[in-house]
């Protein structure tokens, strides 16, 4: 339904969910985003992404002109949705090594 | 004279890791310094600037440059420079220093330290990026002197005399990277310890340590690489003393940036280095300040 | 072309020869000096995708990942020294590379490990608390509209990508517990990184706030049975979505 919203309607509906928020006992804010959603656990520490070196490698990283690319991780294992069965395309061009 | 271009204290430090952030408040360690790459707290908030602010409470923060890229051809990038004060004034770190290389052309970042030829006309732009470094962040800088794989035939000024040169006209410190003197003098047939004997000690604010890769060029030479990626190599080590025994105590890092060890095995080779600085002190008592 | 300029073009393209004015100790240029270059720049970027994007490399594997992403790195080099931001493209790009065409999720989890990221280095700005929501009167609330907080971002798929992403957060992976579409919202609403997947019929709502709409504009835009503004209004300044406005500038 689409329905324009009147100021009285949205009062009504948010003092609705906000009596039942603090009606929790002791709440803190941090603490009702989980009565909201899904809420996700993930490691916050160490995850800055990636940074600067001011290093260089011995790994030397070669790719070759032809080359055909086959996944080999979780995509194959895991019951994901999409059709991760139908084999990865070969990709057929050129790429620095 | 270490404390001309900086305010660390001449004993051992290493580089911050974020894996690290936790441990190192919860313990203390006893070290000299933390060094961090400017460009990892260049995001605007979050958790890294809280660790570091944390960090800094306890530790002198050595804030080290590694994207201004001052040997490129172009100018400056003004809002780099903008970024770096920021960060300046906001930690008050007690060195800056960057590298006598290039990481950008054009628009392009390369996320390398390359080399460049030693010439007339490279050291002047070098020195005017020097003295816009100085006057915009308002701190004296260390220059660090770089490993290379390859040489110019265009290099017409020794490496040495080049960075001389650049501390004499500009007034900067120099960064003393052992390792980097040891990659690039086998990779080039030098000296390394006749390298660290034709060298400006008195300008020295710094030293660094690194473990270096080893593997072959084309005519099967030893090639050295500059992986930051294991512990610290004895002749490394070996050449340190000896740069020691010329410089005095000065603060020394150990950098360690790829396979990054658990936060003990980083403060042992932080130990080991400390070792020695403490052996060159009591050595050279004058030379302690 | 200055030997600057060749110098970058070489590394950029590996076809192209070292360039020229570079010598050995042994006198000749020697090709696999300066390949040290080319493989410090082509590696550490590759490995800068590889941190910023660790489910992605855990779904397709290491070595199709860092396949994937020298593509990515050959056509997208950075343009800042600031790697922080690095990746920007990487989920559009993934979308466009054919090897990965059938794999139908996972630009959507990119989007959402980018996000994650940014969220993470977003600026620090107190959120929006349910009592400021409270003090504002009633008649007014159907015009009022909320600042996005610095880290708050909304990722939209037609995949389960919060499960996804969640099952990821060990290894191996748990089960997903659903194969239904899911928009995760991110936010940072403190000193940690939160998402949320969001009721579905919250999306259009969120959606709309999030991109500056009054309550009452994004409230008509849901039309879902379900849906409930307040409810929805404060499960998303209970996540952090919104800047306080006392230091809104």
């Amino acid at each position: 339904m689409n329905r324009p919203l009147n100021s009285l309607a949205l009062a009504a509906s948010l003092s609705a969910a906000l009596g039942a928020a603090s009606a929790a006992p002791a709440v803190a804010q941090d603490d009702m985003v989980k009565c909201y959603g899904v809420s996700l656990a993930g490691e916050n520490d160490c995850a800055a992404g990636p940074g600067t070196t001011c290093a260089g490698t011995s790994t030397v990283d070669y790719q070759g002109n032809a080359w055909t690319l086959v996944p080999s991780g979780t995509c194959e294992t895991m019951d994901l949705p999409g059709d991760r069965m139908g084999s990865l395309e070969a990709l057929d061009r050129d790429l620095p090594a | 004279m270490a404390h001309r271009y900086n305010t660390l204290p001449a004993s051992a430090g290493v580089g911050l890791k974020p894996e690290h952030y936790r441990e190192i408040l919860a313990d203390r360690p006893a070290l000299g310094f933390f060094e961090v790459h400017a460009e990892n707290y260049m995001g605007a908030g979050g958790p890294p600037h809280r660790y570091l602010e944390a960090i800094a409470e306890h530790y002198p923060l050595s804030l080290h440059g590694v994207g201004l890229s001052i040997g490129g051809e172009g100018p400056l990038d003004p809002t780099h420079l903008a970024r770096l004060r920021h960060l300046i004034d906001t930690y008050r770190p007690a060195s800056f220093s960057e590298h006598l290389a290039w990481s950008s052309h054009g628009s392009e970042y390369l996320n390398d330290l390359l080399p460049l030829p030693y010439t007339a006309e490279s050291l002047d732009r070098i020195c005017g990026h020097v003295d816009t470094v100085q006057s915009a962040l308002g701190v004296p800088m260390l220059l660090e002197n770089p490993s290379t794989y390859v040489l110019f035939e265009d290099s017409t000024i020794d490496e040495i005399e080049f960075l001389a040169a650049i501390a004499e006209r500009t007034g900067c410190g120099l960064l003393l990277d052992v390792n980097n003197v040891m990659v690039s003098s086998v990779n080039h047939g030098w000296d390394p310890v006749a390298y660290i004997d034709r060298f400006p000690v008195d300008r020295v604010g710094e030293l660094h340590l690194a473990g270096y890769d080893e593997t072959q060029d084309s005519a099967g030479a030893r090639l050295l690489i500059d992986a930051h990626g294991s512990a610290v190599r004895p002749d490394v080590f070996r050449l340190f003393e000896h740069t020691l025994a010329r410089t005095g105590p000065r603060p020394t890092l150990v950098e360690w940036d790829n396979d990054i060890p658990d936060f003990p095995t980083l403060l042992n080779e932080a130990r080991l280095a400390q070792q020695v600085v403490d052996r060159v002190a009591d050595a050279t008592p004058k030379a302690a300040e | 072309m200055s030997t600057f300029e060749s110098f970058a073009a070489a590394i950029a393209n590996p076809d192209l020869p070292p360039p020229r004015g570079l010598s050995s100790v042994a006198g000749a240029n020697d090709p696999l000096r300066f390949a040290v270059y080319r493989n410090n720049v082509h590696v550490s970027l590759v490995s800068a995708l590889l941190k910023g994007f660790p489910v992605v490399a855990a779904l397709v594997g290491e070595p199709f990942f860092k396949a994937m992403a020298r593509a990515y790195v050959a056509e997208n080099r950075p343009r800042s020294p600031v790697l922080l931001h690095y990746g920007d493209g990487f989920a559009a790009f993934i979308a466009s590379f054919p090897p990965a065409q059938k794999l139908a999720y996972l630009p959507d989890v990119a989007r959402l490990e980018y996000a994650w990221r940014q969220a993470y280095h977003a600026a620090d700005r107190p959120p929006l608390t349910l009592a400021h929501l409270s003090g504002i009167p009633s008649e007014t609330l159907p015009e009022q509209s909320f600042a996005p907080h610095p880290a708050a971002a909304l990722i939209a798929s037609s995949s389960p990508i919060g499960a996804i992403w969640s099952a990821h957060q060990q290894t191996p992976p748990a089960p997903l517990d659903t194969g239904a579409a899911q928009s995760v919202l991110v936010t940072r609403p403190h000193h940690e990184v939160r998402l949320t997947v969001l009721p579905p019929h919250d999306y259009a709502f969120a959606r709309a706030l999030l991109d500056g709409a009054s309550i009452g504009d994004a409230a008509a835009r849901n039309e879902a049975p379900e849906f409930d503004p307040g409810t929805a209004l404060v499960g998303l300044i209970g996540a952090g979505a919104f800047a306080s406005p006392e230091t809104a500038q």
